[in-house]
């Protein structure tokens, strides 16, 4: 039987099998099992339907455990239901697994397996998700490769409905959920024929249902819990054998059989490896190969891991076995081996007692970790383990893919070890930005090989940390025999080398990964000619010495003369068939053609054109290079960071932004997860070609630029003129408008070229237009590379130059709140972000003493991603300290700060009254009687406390020792919870308005995207009625939920809900009055996201247009008015004075609904715009209450 | 009381007639307007601009859409068919001519030939009865002179004659320094009628954020006076229909209309405000009024009080600011 061959990745695959499968699908995303969400939601959508012919119900939950509960509902009420997800996800689901699989009701989660959060957060693949739910009673199932994963998604579901017991279906996070890989087709019938109706109906006889009442989720005492717990043995027991009758009929339908144990190897192999995963693909290509080369080695695949069934697994292991490794892919800290390891030891030590085992004698058996948070994993590490096995005294607990210089655990490698198998390969790698659609073109290319050859094809993508300037790096695999290389491309392998930007040249040693007489092609604007000298010293060595052959084209030349900008994904593409000879090349450009039409549609005849036009020109612009015999280049690579950066940036920071991280021994890394802050400094990115310039004539000094850069690369001082007399020569500064500054004093604005990523929000907020060159203002955008050594040394020389007296400035005034430093400062935020003026904003303000609760999400990411930090630190070496708990818990997180903070500074004023005589009554009144609502204020307490601490030395009393650990909390501490809409409008909420509640005074700031950011801009509560998101295909239906009157409801909360591209005035005095107020403060921001689909150029507009449609009204709810006899309400933006639909037609989220389902779109603006009005006309209303009547009426009483 | 109008060939039951206005993008809200009375519907306008916007805001989605950030490829769910204005008003074209039984006329809006010349021929292709041409430009080009500007459009409006049967009528702004000559021209490069006359939506400054913002403020009842003069001028000078646009908010603003020579009479800013109720009003009242008049029909009261029915056609023709200024001296107060 012929099979169609499809390319997809793992995702897919499972929500392919899962949507045809379910009636009710929850999901909540969350990296990187969003897509499998994303997937069911779209076609659901689309009205694709499962096997039954009907169309599965998608539900976003407001968290995973909100997910489980609602498939526990759904599944007690008779549907076949299933969810995704992965990491915290999957601990939160617990609880509802341990009642699902209690009550032995059938269905398969999918988990694309990620690592938990330890020491810190990774999205990355290990197994440490799936082993914290081995005791759920759920059973687990294993798939290591994409075609697995189709075909075990339905194994699982065929073996759930007739076990009854649950399942746990994962593979490997990223390196299965994320690769690429062409497969067989499982087909409609293939399922149809794997699910038995009437085990559906029996699953449905047993569910809730007031006709035949039954009640379930009992409470049991002692007497019987013990018993019934023990009742569900015989399902237990059946199930391996119900799950290998799954995988034979499973055979016959498709040819491919599976058992609960595969083993692979020589029939006599004497050293065995056992694991599960992708890594066992790895396995298996090394084990070929060493079984060519005459050793006698073996690989046993765990399939079904729970239930253990230790005699299919004694079965499935050779006799001649006399040493074997268990490799988890996790840690359990304390324990004395994983618990893949521990399972195969307590099953060989049984089977060999009671002579069950193949061998008679127990063999030898060592365990180790390897690839924890996606940590690589080779054939040469394989052989490692292999040999580690083979001799006299193999290690135990080892580790493999890291070098542990603390503990010792790791074995050595030899990274040059390649098998024959992926010498057959082709193999070829394309550094892209993340913009510029390379990754979308190599997946189209894969899917062209794929469909156009016989070949075997393996697609797999390396994304970047960083929003702005992201780099990816793609790793294609082309082949007659299937590919089993669950690893990158490494040194020498690569065939073909893209560089799809010439900037990457100075930054990554990609030539490293070319094979010898491979292919290096190059985007760049040099000719043919001159293109040779553009290339580093190294570089042009190793073209030399590897005989490479050299391709240039000028990409962005093709792509704009056709004009499309910078899209130079399909030019690139196209030169890679015309090089690689892997197709025909007339079918490969037609194929490449067919393609793009299926992207822009039918009638997008526009773009169709203008990407056939770049197709036909890039073959025509392709040049090869000719190779001199010698290196003539006159330069190479700079140093990753200047040798005055500290030792640790030095030392680990560097290493990590070189690209050298998986070097980095064990004792360098901090073990309990601390790193210095002010790091990103150090990270010089250059990735604009176009940086503001200040016109120092024409500026008003009003300070906007400053407030709105969302990288904190502009930034405004006033400074004594005489500190500018060794200024480089280029150094602009002027005397500086306003009385408030000292007569002859001079204000500059600088820009800090590397970091500045060419947003042009500054130039968009200048208010002022040169009269006499229209379109020029007081800040404008110029070519950055001829700037950047001279701007390099002014920014330098500007940051030496001293901050202005904090204490001397009114934080009220914009233009003097932007003479204060940013302690927040050039994160990998989108260029644009919406959401990072904000965070600037309140580390100017009070960053000295803010600590900072973040929720998991975009700010978490770009605020605590390795390898640098942006949050920063003042010439006193203070900033603000923070910490990233969980998404869920964030607002409990940021409270317990703030009890902690309270508790200590109580105790240390309790210190100093039982310290008074040593002190002095005189100085520790007035400590205990500090002001501290002004910059002055804080400034004299520090003063106070730094005596203090001085006085203390000279006491000799334990109170003094003890005072002296916490004399800091004398000084104000500002607590500040931050996090997206979807942890304050979903996840955590229930938290958020406990800390809201508990009159405690924090500040939380919500940065309100209006959809999850980071994981890919999924609806939240948050996301506007009609707006197009992620699980939100079709629009959403719902209103916003109104967190600010939710708020305000509880009448001693200080809320704001701002928008500085509105009223920048309005968001700095909410700012100000949220931490000035001695309670709980929720700021709720609105920061418009890339997700949204537009340029975020236009970001101020956005806000301006929210707001000024009612869409964001600007208001201010502050409880202290209320003691003054004023309503605490103030709404600070006027009526509504444009339509709704002209906010929303702006906008590409609301618009392209007009596009998809035009009759929803418009039904949704009708009630959007009649809520607009009600809301703000009800605000109106609040705020027009007058206060002073009661107080009145009181009186004449 | 025979209501019914001859409007550039087209033979309709009464005179009022909804004008290009977002309340024809919703099938229901047609339907519901020729449930009031509407005699013909003029769609919303497609806009050349908006087309060309379109692709530009396509290529920019699909290049911003890719992110490669390891927990995002990719934002909003790509459509699996992107989707296309053209499209959609070609096929909302189609929907109403499906569920109304009255004419559908199309509206479109450009300045190149490709927008007017290509869109005309597939919008009678997609069914449309009639074609508006809306003419709403801005020329803020210095270099530009009044000749060129509306040689431009009679070449575009010849070119698209020769290849659509289809009555054409054009929708004018009061900003042409010789309107009548100008319409004169238009007939005579085979315009059906006019519209009289298109608002621009004027640009506001917000003094806030120092912006420039749009302003959308819906016309008033004062706003017809200067179509009705210039409609007035025009009724029965040319063949060419005339229809009267802007600032008709009640029964009384149309019938006035009417009797300065309007063929038929647009009503839009009083159904976003009121909904299609107030068009049954309307012609309530047009038909309470013409029962208690001493005409039998809308064809006689057509242009009776035009410029050539006029005893002083000079209240047409200049605006006479002494009288006007002494009409409103009378109201001055005591102290003045």
């Amino acid at each position: 039987m012929t099979r169609r061959m499809i390319t997809l990745d793992g995702n897919e695959a499972a929500a392919r099998i899962a949507h045809l499968c379910n009636e009710v699908i929850a999901i909540y995303p969350i990296t990187p099992a969003s897509p499998m969400g994303e997937h069911a939601d779209a076609w659901s959508a689309q009205g694709k339907t499962n096997i039954w012919g009907s169309v599965p119900h998608v539900v976003e939950m407001q968290s995973e455990g909100g997910a489980a509960g609602a498939i526990h509902g759904a599944l007690q009420s008779g549907s076949l239901a299933t969810t995704f997800t992965a990491s915290q996800g999957l601990l939160l689901m617990l609880p509802n697994m341990y009642k699902i699989a209690g009550e032995l009701s059938p269905t398969v989660f999918h988990i694309a397996a990620r690592s938990l959060a330890a020491q810190a957060l990774s999205i990355f693949c290990d197994h440490a998700d799936v082993m914290a739910a081995r005791g759920t009673g759920f059973a687990m199932l294993a798939s290591n490769s994409v075609q697995e994963v189709m075909d075990m998604a339905l194994i699982a579901q065929a073996a759930t409905l007739e076990s009854r017991v649950p399942i746990l279906h994962f593979f490997d996070g990223f390196r299965t959920s994320h690769e690429i890989d062409k497969i067989e087709e499982v087909d409609e019938a293939t399922v149809r024929a794997m699910i038995d109706d009437e085990q559906v109906a029996a699953h449905r006889s047993r569910a809730l249902n007031p006709e035949h009442p039954v009640v379930r989720g009992t409470s049991q005492n002692p007497d019987v819990y013990f018993q019934a717990r023990e009742s569900v043995n015989p399902y237990y027991t059946k199930m391996p054998a119900i799950v290998q009758d799954c995988m034979d009929r499973f055979a016959k339908l498709t040819g491919r059989q599976y058992h609960l144990f595969d083993y692979h190897g020589a029939v006599d192999a004497e050293r065995v490896v056992i694991l599960m995963g992708s890594g066992a693909e790895t396995v298996e290509e090394t084990v070929d190969h060493l079984n060519a080369h005459d050793e006698k080695v073996g690989l046993l695949k765990v399939r079904l891991y729970r239930p253990f069934a230790a005699a299919d697994f004694l079965q499935a292991l050779p006799d001649s076995v006399h040493a074997v490794a268990v490799l988890d892919r996790t840690k359990e800290p304390g324990a004395d081996g994983e618990p893949l390891y521990k399972d195969i030891l307590g099953a060989l030590a049984q089977g060999v007692a009671n002579g069950d085992a193949p061998c008679a004698a127990m063999p030898r058996i060592i365990g180790g970790r390897y690839g924890l948070s996606s940590k690589e994993f080779t054939p040469g590490m394989v052989k490692a383990v292999f040999d580690e096995l083979g001799s006299e005294q193999p290690k135990n607990d080892f580790t493999i893919g890291i070098h542990d210089d603390l503990s010792g655990s790791s074995l050595e490698w030899d990274t040059s070890f390649r098998t024959d198998a992926s010498k057959k390969a082709v193999s070829a790698l394309f550094y892209g930005l993340g913009s510029d659609g390379t990754v979308s073109a190599n997946k189209n290319s894969i899917k062209i090989i794929g469909e156009c050859t016989d070949l075997h094809a393996q697609g797999y993508f390396v994304y970047d940390s960083k929003k702005s300037g992201a780099v990816t790096v793609s790793h294609l695999r082309f082949g007659p025999e299937p590919i089993h290389s669950t690893y990158l491309i490494g040194d020498n392998e690569a065939h073909f080398v893209g560089c799809h930007q010439s900037v990457f040249l100075e930054r990554y040693d990609m030539l490293d990964k070319a094979a010898e007489s491979g292919v290096f092609l190059l985007n760049t604007t040099a000719s043919a000619d001159q293109a040779w000298d553009t290339l580093p010293r190294r570089m042009q060595q190793q073209i030399i010495d590897k005989q490479l052959k050299f391709y240039v084209i000028d990409a962005y030349h093709v792509a704009d003369e056709a004009g499309m900008g910078r899209r130079i994904n399909t030019i690139m593409q196209t030169c890679f068939f015309a090089i690689s000879d892997i197709l025909p090349q007339e079918q490969a450009i037609r194929s490449i053609k067919e393609a793009v039409e299926n992207t822009y549609g039918k009638r997008g005849k526009k773009l169709v054109e203008m990407n056939f036009n770049a197709i036909d020109a890039s073959l025509a612009n392709l040049h090869q290079v000719e190779i001199p015999g010698s290196i003539s280049s006159k330069f190479d690579k700079p140093p990753v960071v200047p040798a005055s950066a500290p030792g640790f940036v030095q030392r680990v920071t560097a290493e990590i932004i070189a690209g050298r991280g998986d070097n980095l021994p064990v004792s360098l890394l901090p073990a309990d997860g601390t790193y210095p802050t002010a790091t990103t400094q150090w990270e010089k990115r250059n990735i604009s070609l176009e940086i503001p310039e200040w016109d120092e004539d024409l500026c008003i000094h009003c300070g906007k630029c400053p407030f709105v850069c969302p990288h904190g690369v502009i930034r405004s001082k006033v400074f004594d003129p005489a500190l500018a007399k060794d200024a480089p020569p280029s150094f602009k500064h002027v005397p500086v408008k306003g009385k408030e500054f000292p007569e002859g004093w001079h204000i500059s604005y600088q820009v800090a070229p590397e970091d500045c990523t060419g947003c042009t929000l500054c130039v968009d907020i200048c208010p002022v237009k040169d009269k006499e060159n229209p379109g020029r203002r007081a800040i404008n955008m110029v070519p950055q590379p001829p700037r950047r050594e001279q701007e390099r040394e002014n920014w330098e020389f500007f940051l030496g130059l001293p901050e202005y007296d904090r204490r001397k400035l009114r934080p009220n005034v914009i233009k003097e709140a932007m003479l204060t430093q940013p302690l927040f400062e050039f994160s990998g935020a989108c260029s644009g972000c919406g959401e990072t003026p904000y965070l600037k904003l309140a580390s100017q303000l009070f960053g000295d003493r803010m600590m900072v609760a973040n929720a998991t999400g975009c700010s978490s990411i770009y605020g605590g991603n390795l390898p640098t930090t942006p949050w920063a630190k003042n010439p006193d070496g203070r900033g603000p300290a923070w910490n990233n708990s969980l998404f869920e818990d964030n607002a409990e997180f940021g409270l317990g700060m703030r009890v902690a903070v309270d508790k200590q500074s109580e105790l240390a004023r309790e210190l100093l009254v039982s310290l008074q005589e040593a002190i002095g009554a005189e100085r520790v009144e007035a400590l205990l009687n500090a002001e501290q609502n002004s910059e002055a204020g804080i400034h004299d307490q520090r003063e106070r406390v730094s005596e203090l601490l001085q006085s203390l030395k000279t006491i000799d009393k334990p109170e003094a020792r003890r005072l002296e650990s916490i004399a800091d909390y004398l000084v104000k501490k500002s607590v500040w919870i931050v996090g997206g809409d979807g942890w304050a409008y979903d996840i955590g909420f229930g938290g958020l308005d406990h800390v809201l509640a508990s009159g405690r005074n924090v500040n939380i700031l919500v940065l309100d995207t209006e959809v999850y950011s980071n994981t890919g801009g999924q609806t939240s509560k948050a996301t506007p009625r009609g707006a197009v998101a992620k699980f939100s295909a079709g629009g959403k239906p719902a209103a916003k939920k109104d967190l600010a009157m939710i708020a305000m409801s509880y009448e001693n909360v200080y809320v704001a809900q701002v928008a500085y591209g509105a009223k920048d005035i309005q968001t700095l005095r909410a700012f100000i009055e949220a931490e000035s107020y001695d309670g709980p403060s929720i700021i709720i921001a609105y920061a418009p996201c890339i997700a949204w689909g537009n340029d975020l150029a236009q970001n101020h507009q956005m806000q301006d247009l929210a707001t000024r449609s009612g869409h964001w009204p600007l208001l201010r709810y502050d409880p202290r008015r209320l003691d003054r006899g004023e309503n605490p309400l103030q709404l600070d933006s006027k009526k509504p004075s444009i339509g709704y639909r002209d906010f929303v037609s702006n906008e590409t989220r609301f618009s392209m609904l007009w596009r998809s389902h035009p009759d929803n779109a418009e039904q949704f603006l009708q009630a959007s715009q009649l809520e607009a009005t009600a809301r703000y006309h009800h605000y109106e209303q609040l705020a027009a209450m007058d206060y002073q009547e009661p107080k009145a009426e009181d009186e004449k009483e | 009381m025979d209501l019914s109008t001859n409007y550039l060939g087209l033979q309709l039951k009464n005179p009022v007639v909804p004008s290009a206005s977002p309340l024809s993008r919703s099938p229901g809200m047609a339907r519901a307007l020729e449930d009031a009375g509407a005699s013909a519907l003029v769609m919303y306008s497609l806009f050349e601009e908006e087309l060309q916007d379109q692709q530009t805001r396509q290529l920019a989605f699909l290049t911003t859409q890719e992110l490669g950030h390891s927990e995002a490829e990719s934002y909003l769910p790509m459509p699996a068919d992107p989707g296309d204005e053209l499209d959609n008003y070609l096929e909302q074209i189609r929907k109403l001519k499906e569920s109304l039984s009255i004419p559908v006329i199309a509206s479109l809006n450009g300045i190149s030939n490709s927008g007017w010349v290509e869109n005309g021929k597939l919008l009678t292709e997609a069914g449309a009865d009639a074609l508006e041409l809306n003419v709403y430009y801005v020329a803020a080009d210095l270099e530009l002179s009044a000749e060129t500007m509306e040689q431009r459009y009679l070449a575009l409006l010849s070119e698209l004659r020769k290849t659509v049967s289809l009555p054409i009528t054009v929708k004018l702004s009061p900003f042409f320094s010789s309107l009548g000559h100008f319409v004169s021209s238009l007939e005579a490069a085979g315009a059906n009628g006019v519209a009289l006359f298109n608002r621009f939506y004027q640009p506001d400054i917000d003094v806030d954020s120092l912006r420039v913002a749009p302003a959308l403020h819906l016309s008033q009842p004062h706003d017809n006076l200067l179509a009705m003069r210039w409609l007035g001028i025009l009724h029965g000078r040319l063949k060419l229909s005339l229809a009267a646009t802007g600032g008709i908010h009640s029964a009384e603003d149309a019938i006035k209309m009417l009797l300065a020579g309007a063929d038929i009479t647009h009503l839009c800013s009083t159904l976003l405000l009121h909904g299609p109720k107030q068009l049954t009003r309307i012609l309530n009242g047009i038909e309470v009024w013409l029962e208690e008049s001493p005409y039998d029909s809308i064809e006689q009261i057509k242009g009776v009080l035009s410029h050539q029915q006029m005893a002083d056609p000079a209240a047409y023709e200049r605006a006479s600011y002494v009288k006007m200024l002494e009409s409103y001296a009378v109201n001055r107060t005591a102290w003045d």
